[in-house]
Protein backbone atom coordinates (compact mmCIF):
# COMPACT_ATOMS: atom_id res chain seq x y z
CA UNK A 1 0.00 0.00 0.00
CA UNK A 2 2.24 2.66 0.78
CA UNK A 3 4.23 1.40 -2.13
CA UNK A 4 1.53 2.20 -4.01
CA UNK A 5 0.94 5.44 -2.18
CA UNK A 6 4.63 6.98 -3.01
CA UNK A 7 3.74 5.86 -6.85
CA UNK A 8 0.46 8.14 -7.02
CA UNK A 9 2.28 10.72 -5.46
CA UNK A 10 5.69 10.51 -7.73
CA UNK A 11 3.58 10.35 -10.99
CA UNK A 12 1.54 13.16 -9.72
CA UNK A 13 4.80 15.35 -8.87
CA UNK A 14 6.46 14.16 -12.57
CA UNK A 15 2.90 15.31 -14.21
CA UNK A 16 3.48 18.84 -12.34
CA UNK A 17 7.11 19.08 -13.00
CA UNK A 18 6.31 18.05 -16.79
CA UNK A 19 3.50 21.04 -17.07
CA UNK A 20 5.74 23.86 -15.16
CA UNK A 21 8.94 22.92 -18.20
CA UNK A 22 6.49 22.68 -21.23
CA UNK A 23 4.94 26.46 -20.01
CA UNK A 24 8.26 27.95 -18.39
CA UNK A 25 10.84 26.35 -21.47
CA UNK A 26 11.25 28.77 -24.51
CA UNK A 27 11.11 25.81 -27.04
CA UNK A 28 7.74 25.21 -28.41
CA UNK A 29 9.00 26.30 -32.01
CA UNK A 30 12.53 25.82 -33.00
CA UNK A 31 13.93 26.90 -36.08
CA UNK A 32 17.30 28.14 -37.22
CA UNK A 33 18.49 30.59 -34.69
CA UNK A 34 15.22 31.07 -33.78
CA UNK A 35 13.24 29.54 -30.82
CA UNK A 36 9.56 30.24 -29.58
CA UNK A 37 7.17 29.61 -26.91
CA UNK A 38 3.91 30.97 -25.30
CA UNK A 39 5.40 33.81 -23.71
CA UNK A 40 8.44 35.40 -25.90
CA UNK A 41 9.85 34.80 -28.88
CA UNK A 42 14.12 34.75 -29.04
CA UNK A 43 16.27 34.64 -32.22
CA UNK A 44 19.65 35.53 -32.97
CA UNK A 45 19.81 39.42 -34.20
CA UNK A 46 22.49 40.22 -36.73
CA UNK A 47 25.12 41.31 -34.40
CA UNK A 48 24.90 37.49 -32.81
CA UNK A 49 23.31 38.27 -29.59
CA UNK A 50 20.37 36.36 -28.54
CA UNK A 51 16.92 38.95 -28.46
CA UNK A 52 13.89 38.09 -27.06
CA UNK A 53 11.07 39.49 -28.31
CA UNK A 54 7.21 39.52 -26.23
CA UNK A 55 4.71 37.53 -28.28
CA UNK A 56 2.21 38.97 -29.95
CA UNK A 57 -1.47 39.00 -28.62
CA UNK A 58 -3.20 36.74 -30.30
CA UNK A 59 -6.38 35.82 -28.69
CA UNK A 60 -5.72 32.07 -29.31
CA UNK A 61 -2.46 32.26 -27.88
CA UNK A 62 -3.44 33.83 -25.01
CA UNK A 63 -5.94 31.02 -24.83
CA UNK A 64 -3.33 28.45 -24.81
CA UNK A 65 -1.50 30.27 -22.30
CA UNK A 66 -4.30 30.33 -20.21
CA UNK A 67 -4.92 26.59 -20.52
CA UNK A 68 -1.48 26.15 -19.28
CA UNK A 69 -1.47 27.87 -16.26
CA UNK A 70 -5.11 26.27 -15.76
CA UNK A 71 -4.06 22.50 -15.86
CA UNK A 72 -1.15 24.02 -13.81
CA UNK A 73 -3.50 24.98 -10.32
CA UNK A 74 -5.69 22.43 -11.07
CA UNK A 75 -2.43 20.17 -10.81
CA UNK A 76 -1.55 21.64 -7.65
CA UNK A 77 -5.34 21.68 -6.38
CA UNK A 78 -5.62 18.15 -6.75
CA UNK A 79 -2.37 17.59 -4.84
CA UNK A 80 -3.00 19.24 -2.32
CA UNK A 81 -6.85 17.78 -2.13
CA UNK A 82 -5.27 15.00 -2.74
CA UNK A 83 -3.35 14.60 1.06
CA UNK A 84 -6.44 16.42 2.43
CA UNK A 85 -8.32 13.36 1.63
CA UNK A 86 -5.77 11.01 2.87
CA UNK A 87 -6.19 11.86 6.41
CA UNK A 88 -9.86 12.62 6.09
CA UNK A 89 -11.24 10.05 3.92
CA UNK A 90 -13.00 7.03 5.70
CA UNK A 91 -11.83 3.65 4.88
CA UNK A 92 -12.96 1.92 1.61
CA UNK A 93 -13.54 5.68 0.47
CA UNK A 94 -12.50 7.10 -3.28
CA UNK A 95 -10.51 10.04 -4.24
CA UNK A 96 -13.32 11.34 -6.33
CA UNK A 97 -12.49 15.31 -6.06
CA UNK A 98 -8.59 14.40 -6.08
CA UNK A 99 -9.23 12.48 -9.42
CA UNK A 100 -11.75 14.96 -11.24
CA UNK A 101 -9.33 18.16 -11.06
CA UNK A 102 -6.35 15.64 -12.29
CA UNK A 103 -8.68 14.78 -14.83
CA UNK A 104 -9.67 18.19 -15.67
CA UNK A 105 -5.74 19.61 -15.69
CA UNK A 106 -5.34 16.76 -18.34
CA UNK A 107 -8.05 18.31 -20.40
CA UNK A 108 -6.68 21.80 -19.76
CA UNK A 109 -3.28 20.72 -21.13
CA UNK A 110 -4.66 18.72 -23.92
CA UNK A 111 -6.79 21.74 -25.27
CA UNK A 112 -4.31 23.65 -24.76
CA UNK A 113 -1.58 21.77 -26.95
CA UNK A 114 -4.35 21.27 -29.60
CA UNK A 115 -5.10 24.94 -29.74
CA UNK A 116 -1.52 25.55 -30.12
CA UNK A 117 -0.92 22.80 -33.13
CA UNK A 118 -3.82 23.63 -35.31
CA UNK A 119 -3.33 27.78 -34.46
CA UNK A 120 0.34 28.69 -34.45
CA UNK A 121 0.71 29.96 -37.41
CA UNK A 122 -1.41 32.91 -36.40
CA UNK A 123 1.28 34.18 -34.83
CA UNK A 124 4.47 32.52 -35.67
CA UNK A 125 4.25 34.18 -39.25
CA UNK A 126 8.22 35.37 -39.09
CA UNK A 127 10.03 31.66 -38.97
CA UNK A 128 10.13 30.13 -42.54
CA UNK A 129 10.20 26.34 -41.01
CA UNK A 130 9.27 25.99 -37.28
CA UNK A 131 9.52 22.59 -35.84
CA UNK A 132 8.14 21.90 -32.79
CA UNK A 133 10.19 22.21 -29.73
CA UNK A 134 10.45 19.74 -26.18
CA UNK A 135 8.28 21.57 -24.36
CA UNK A 136 5.78 20.82 -26.72
CA UNK A 137 6.42 17.56 -26.55
CA UNK A 138 6.55 17.52 -23.03
CA UNK A 139 3.12 19.28 -22.83
CA UNK A 140 1.77 16.26 -24.75
CA UNK A 141 3.62 13.49 -22.61
CA UNK A 142 2.04 15.44 -19.71
CA UNK A 143 -1.95 14.96 -20.99
CA UNK A 144 -1.96 11.17 -20.64
CA UNK A 145 0.25 11.19 -17.56
CA UNK A 146 -2.27 13.37 -15.70
CA UNK A 147 -5.04 11.60 -17.54
CA UNK A 148 -3.81 8.27 -16.42
CA UNK A 149 -3.04 9.41 -12.51
CA UNK A 150 -6.71 11.30 -12.51
CA UNK A 151 -8.09 8.03 -13.38
CA UNK A 152 -5.88 6.06 -10.80
CA UNK A 153 -7.27 8.21 -8.10
CA UNK A 154 -10.87 7.58 -9.08
CA UNK A 155 -10.43 3.79 -8.75
CA UNK A 156 -8.40 3.84 -6.03
CA UNK A 157 -10.19 2.90 -2.21
CA UNK A 158 -8.57 3.78 0.85
CA UNK A 159 -7.27 1.49 2.92
CA UNK A 160 -5.18 1.50 6.07
CA UNK B 1 25.90 53.99 -37.10
CA UNK B 2 29.66 54.27 -36.25
CA UNK B 3 32.20 52.28 -38.62
CA UNK B 4 33.99 49.16 -36.98
CA UNK B 5 36.91 50.38 -36.91
CA UNK B 6 36.17 53.10 -34.35
CA UNK B 7 34.42 50.54 -32.62
CA UNK B 8 37.36 48.53 -31.99
CA UNK B 9 39.09 51.56 -29.71
CA UNK B 10 35.58 51.97 -28.00
CA UNK B 11 35.50 48.43 -26.85
CA UNK B 12 39.25 48.34 -25.70
CA UNK B 13 38.28 51.74 -24.04
CA UNK B 14 35.72 49.96 -22.19
CA UNK B 15 37.47 46.78 -21.06
CA UNK B 16 40.46 49.44 -19.88
CA UNK B 17 37.89 51.44 -17.57
CA UNK B 18 36.16 48.22 -16.28
CA UNK B 19 39.28 47.32 -15.35
CA UNK B 20 40.95 50.69 -14.22
CA UNK B 21 38.08 53.08 -12.83
CA UNK B 22 35.25 51.89 -11.14
CA UNK B 23 32.36 51.34 -13.68
CA UNK B 24 29.82 54.08 -12.93
CA UNK B 25 32.38 56.38 -14.50
CA UNK B 26 30.82 55.36 -18.10
CA UNK B 27 27.79 57.03 -19.68
CA UNK B 28 24.81 54.58 -18.84
CA UNK B 29 21.69 55.04 -21.39
CA UNK B 30 18.05 53.67 -19.82
CA UNK B 31 14.94 53.04 -21.59
CA UNK B 32 12.40 50.60 -21.35
CA UNK B 33 12.41 47.31 -23.11
CA UNK B 34 9.09 47.55 -24.61
CA UNK B 35 5.88 49.88 -25.51
CA UNK B 36 2.84 49.22 -26.85
CA UNK B 37 0.69 51.90 -29.09
CA UNK B 38 -2.18 51.97 -31.51
CA UNK B 39 -2.85 52.88 -34.59
CA UNK B 40 -3.56 56.89 -35.04
CA UNK B 41 -2.21 57.52 -31.47
CA UNK B 42 1.14 58.68 -30.44
CA UNK B 43 3.80 57.14 -28.23
CA UNK B 44 6.56 58.28 -25.71
CA UNK B 45 10.02 56.68 -26.17
CA UNK B 46 11.77 57.48 -23.34
CA UNK B 47 14.92 57.97 -22.88
CA UNK B 48 16.79 58.63 -19.62
CA UNK B 49 21.28 58.64 -19.01
CA UNK B 50 23.53 59.11 -16.26
CA UNK B 51 26.54 60.44 -16.89
CA UNK B 52 29.41 60.99 -13.81
CA UNK B 53 30.71 64.25 -15.95
CA UNK B 54 29.00 67.02 -15.91
CA UNK B 55 26.27 67.81 -18.58
CA UNK B 56 28.24 70.11 -20.85
CA UNK B 57 26.28 71.70 -23.57
CA UNK B 58 28.28 69.28 -26.09
CA UNK B 59 25.78 66.96 -24.92
CA UNK B 60 24.31 64.96 -28.60
CA UNK B 61 21.72 62.52 -28.43
CA UNK B 62 21.01 60.01 -31.49
CA UNK B 63 18.16 57.69 -32.13
CA UNK B 64 18.52 55.09 -34.18
CA UNK B 65 15.10 52.79 -35.73
CA UNK B 66 15.71 49.32 -37.24
CA UNK B 67 12.41 48.61 -38.55
CA UNK B 68 11.47 44.26 -37.69
CA UNK B 69 12.59 41.90 -40.44
CA UNK B 70 15.36 44.42 -41.85
CA UNK B 71 19.00 44.19 -41.17
CA UNK B 72 19.27 48.32 -42.12
CA UNK B 73 19.50 50.77 -39.17
CA UNK B 74 19.41 54.30 -39.61
CA UNK B 75 18.75 57.37 -37.73
CA UNK B 76 15.62 59.39 -37.58
CA UNK B 77 17.04 62.22 -34.42
CA UNK B 78 19.32 63.97 -33.43
CA UNK B 79 20.34 66.18 -31.31
CA UNK B 80 23.55 68.10 -30.83
CA UNK B 81 24.66 71.28 -29.72
CA UNK B 82 21.15 72.49 -28.47
CA UNK B 83 19.87 72.02 -31.34
CA UNK B 84 17.36 69.40 -32.53
CA UNK B 85 17.49 68.28 -35.81
CA UNK B 86 15.04 65.63 -37.64
CA UNK B 87 16.42 63.05 -40.37
CA UNK B 88 14.29 62.47 -43.53
CA UNK B 89 12.76 59.30 -43.30
CA UNK B 90 9.39 57.56 -42.71
CA UNK B 91 9.17 59.45 -39.40
CA UNK B 92 10.07 62.64 -40.49
CA UNK B 93 7.05 65.12 -39.33
CA UNK B 94 5.81 62.97 -36.47
CA UNK B 95 8.56 62.95 -34.43
CA UNK B 96 8.61 65.41 -31.17
CA UNK B 97 11.48 66.56 -29.08
CA UNK B 98 10.54 66.66 -25.51
CA UNK B 99 13.91 65.65 -23.78
CA UNK B 100 15.49 68.47 -21.84
CA UNK B 101 19.60 66.78 -21.66
CA UNK B 102 20.12 69.11 -18.45
CA UNK B 103 17.87 67.09 -16.87
CA UNK B 104 19.28 63.88 -18.69
CA UNK B 105 16.05 63.36 -20.38
CA UNK B 106 16.72 62.53 -24.06
CA UNK B 107 12.75 61.28 -24.73
CA UNK B 108 11.44 61.81 -28.26
CA UNK B 109 7.37 60.97 -28.95
CA UNK B 110 6.31 59.27 -32.35
CA UNK B 111 3.07 60.71 -33.41
CA UNK B 112 0.52 59.63 -36.01
CA UNK B 113 1.60 55.40 -35.47
CA UNK B 114 0.92 53.19 -38.62
CA UNK B 115 1.13 49.66 -38.53
CA UNK B 116 4.67 49.91 -40.29
CA UNK B 117 6.23 51.35 -37.58
CA UNK B 118 7.01 47.90 -35.43
CA UNK B 119 10.75 48.01 -35.11
CA UNK B 120 13.23 48.78 -32.55
CA UNK B 121 14.89 52.53 -31.51
CA UNK B 122 17.61 52.73 -30.30
CA UNK B 123 18.86 55.66 -27.87
CA UNK B 124 22.56 57.00 -27.63
CA UNK B 125 23.84 59.69 -25.88
CA UNK B 126 27.20 61.25 -25.78
CA UNK B 127 28.53 63.65 -23.05
CA UNK B 128 32.19 64.70 -23.75
CA UNK B 129 34.39 63.63 -22.89
CA UNK B 130 32.12 60.74 -21.39
CA UNK B 131 31.16 58.76 -24.58
CA UNK B 132 32.17 55.69 -22.98
CA UNK B 133 28.89 53.66 -22.50
CA UNK B 134 26.14 51.37 -23.81
CA UNK B 135 23.21 52.64 -26.01
CA UNK B 136 20.01 51.47 -24.95
CA UNK B 137 17.15 49.88 -27.37
CA UNK B 138 13.08 49.64 -26.85
CA UNK B 139 10.89 47.99 -29.14
CA UNK B 140 7.62 48.97 -30.13
CA UNK B 141 4.79 47.30 -30.74
CA UNK B 142 1.75 49.15 -32.85
CA UNK B 143 -1.61 47.26 -33.07
CA UNK B 144 -4.27 47.71 -34.55
CA UNK B 145 -7.36 49.40 -32.51
CA UNK B 146 -9.46 46.63 -31.90
CA UNK B 147 -6.90 44.24 -30.71
CA UNK B 148 -6.96 42.31 -28.07
CA UNK B 149 -4.91 43.73 -25.08
CA UNK B 150 -2.03 41.84 -23.70
CA UNK B 151 -3.36 39.43 -20.88
CA UNK B 152 -6.77 40.69 -21.23
CA UNK B 153 -8.18 36.95 -22.95
CA UNK B 154 -5.99 35.25 -20.93
CA UNK B 155 -7.44 36.39 -17.80
CA UNK B 156 -10.43 36.34 -18.66
CA UNK B 157 -10.15 32.03 -19.13
CA UNK B 158 -8.73 31.96 -16.36
CA UNK B 159 -10.95 33.94 -14.53
CA UNK B 160 -14.20 32.20 -16.13
CA UNK B 161 -12.76 28.78 -15.20
CA UNK B 162 -11.74 29.50 -11.31
CA UNK B 163 -15.00 30.93 -10.88
CA UNK B 164 -16.60 27.67 -12.71
CA UNK B 165 -15.08 25.86 -10.16
CA UNK B 166 -15.62 27.70 -6.99
CA UNK B 167 -19.52 27.74 -8.16
CA UNK B 168 -19.63 24.53 -8.45
CA UNK B 169 -17.66 23.67 -5.67
CA UNK B 170 -20.33 26.06 -3.46
CA UNK B 171 -23.09 24.45 -5.25
CA UNK B 172 -22.01 20.69 -4.12
CA UNK B 173 -21.35 21.73 -0.73
CA UNK B 174 -24.72 23.76 -0.48
CA UNK B 175 -26.57 20.59 -1.93
CA UNK B 176 -25.06 17.83 0.25
CA UNK B 177 -25.75 20.48 3.25
CA UNK B 178 -29.36 20.59 2.36
CA UNK B 179 -29.27 16.79 2.24
CA UNK B 180 -27.72 16.28 5.27
CA UNK B 181 -30.17 18.52 6.86
CA UNK B 182 -33.23 16.85 5.43
CA UNK B 183 -31.56 13.27 6.17
CA UNK B 184 -31.42 14.39 9.49
CA UNK B 185 -35.26 15.81 9.94
CA UNK B 186 -36.16 12.59 8.32
CA UNK B 187 -34.47 10.91 10.79
CA UNK B 188 -36.15 12.55 13.58
CA UNK B 189 -39.47 12.24 12.02
CA UNK B 190 -39.13 8.99 11.75
CA UNK B 191 -37.46 8.47 15.42
CA UNK B 192 -40.37 10.48 16.13
CA UNK B 193 -42.74 8.63 14.03
CA UNK B 194 -41.48 5.35 15.76
CA UNK B 195 -41.56 6.69 19.22
CA UNK B 196 -45.30 7.55 18.46
CA UNK B 197 -45.87 4.34 17.70
CA UNK B 198 -44.13 3.20 21.21
CA UNK B 199 -46.43 5.61 22.44
CA UNK B 200 -49.44 4.67 20.83
CA UNK B 201 -47.74 0.96 22.11
CA UNK B 202 -47.37 1.98 25.31
CA UNK B 203 -50.76 3.56 25.55
CA UNK B 204 -52.39 0.13 25.02
CA UNK B 205 -49.78 -0.84 27.18
CA UNK B 206 -51.70 1.72 29.34
CA UNK B 207 -55.31 0.47 28.85
CA UNK B 208 -53.91 -3.05 30.00
CA UNK B 209 -52.03 -1.46 32.57
CA UNK B 210 -55.42 -0.06 33.71
CA UNK B 211 -56.79 -3.44 33.65
CA UNK B 212 -53.63 -5.24 35.60
CA UNK B 213 -54.60 -3.73 38.93
CA UNK B 214 -57.66 -6.09 38.12
CA UNK B 215 -55.47 -8.54 36.66
CA UNK B 216 -52.99 -8.29 39.30
CA UNK B 217 -56.23 -8.32 41.83
CA UNK B 218 -56.81 -11.25 40.30
CA UNK B 219 -53.57 -12.55 40.56
CA UNK B 220 -53.46 -11.30 44.29
CA UNK B 221 -56.43 -13.61 44.98
CA UNK B 222 -55.26 -16.83 43.43
CA UNK B 223 -51.53 -16.05 44.14
CA UNK B 224 -51.81 -14.42 47.08
CA UNK B 225 -48.67 -13.26 48.65
CA UNK B 226 -46.25 -13.97 46.05
CA UNK B 227 -47.32 -11.57 43.55
CA UNK B 228 -47.58 -8.13 45.57
CA UNK B 229 -44.18 -6.87 44.24
CA UNK B 230 -45.32 -7.38 40.77
CA UNK B 231 -48.57 -5.25 41.16
CA UNK B 232 -46.71 -2.34 42.62
CA UNK B 233 -44.48 -2.20 39.50
CA UNK B 234 -47.61 -1.98 37.43
CA UNK B 235 -48.55 0.75 39.14
CA UNK B 236 -45.08 2.60 38.47
CA UNK B 237 -45.49 1.89 34.80
CA UNK B 238 -48.80 3.72 35.03
CA UNK B 239 -47.21 6.60 36.80
CA UNK B 240 -44.71 7.01 33.93
CA UNK B 241 -46.91 6.70 31.47
CA UNK B 242 -49.15 10.11 32.72
CA UNK B 243 -45.31 11.35 32.79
Amino acid sequence: MLLLLLGIIVLHVAVLVLLFVSTIVSSWLVGNGYSADLWQNCSTTTTGTWHCLTSSNNEWLQSVQAMMILSIIFSVLSLFLFFCQLFTLTKGGRFYITGFFQVLAAACVMAGASIFTVRHSEWQTAVNDPSYGFAYILAWVAFPLAAVSGIIYIILRKRE
Amino acid sequence: MESSGLRAPCSLLVLLSALVLPPTLAIEVYTDREVYGTVGSRVTLSCSFWSSEWISDDVSVTWHYQPDHSREMYSIFHYAKGQPSIDAGVFKDRIEWVGSPKWKDASIVLHNLELIDNGTFTCDVKNPPDVVGKSSYVHLQVQEKGAARAGLVLGIIIAVALALVIVVTILILLIRYCWLRRQVRVQRELSALERGKLHKAKDSSKRSSRQTPILYAMLDQTRGKASEKKGKGGIGDSRKDRK
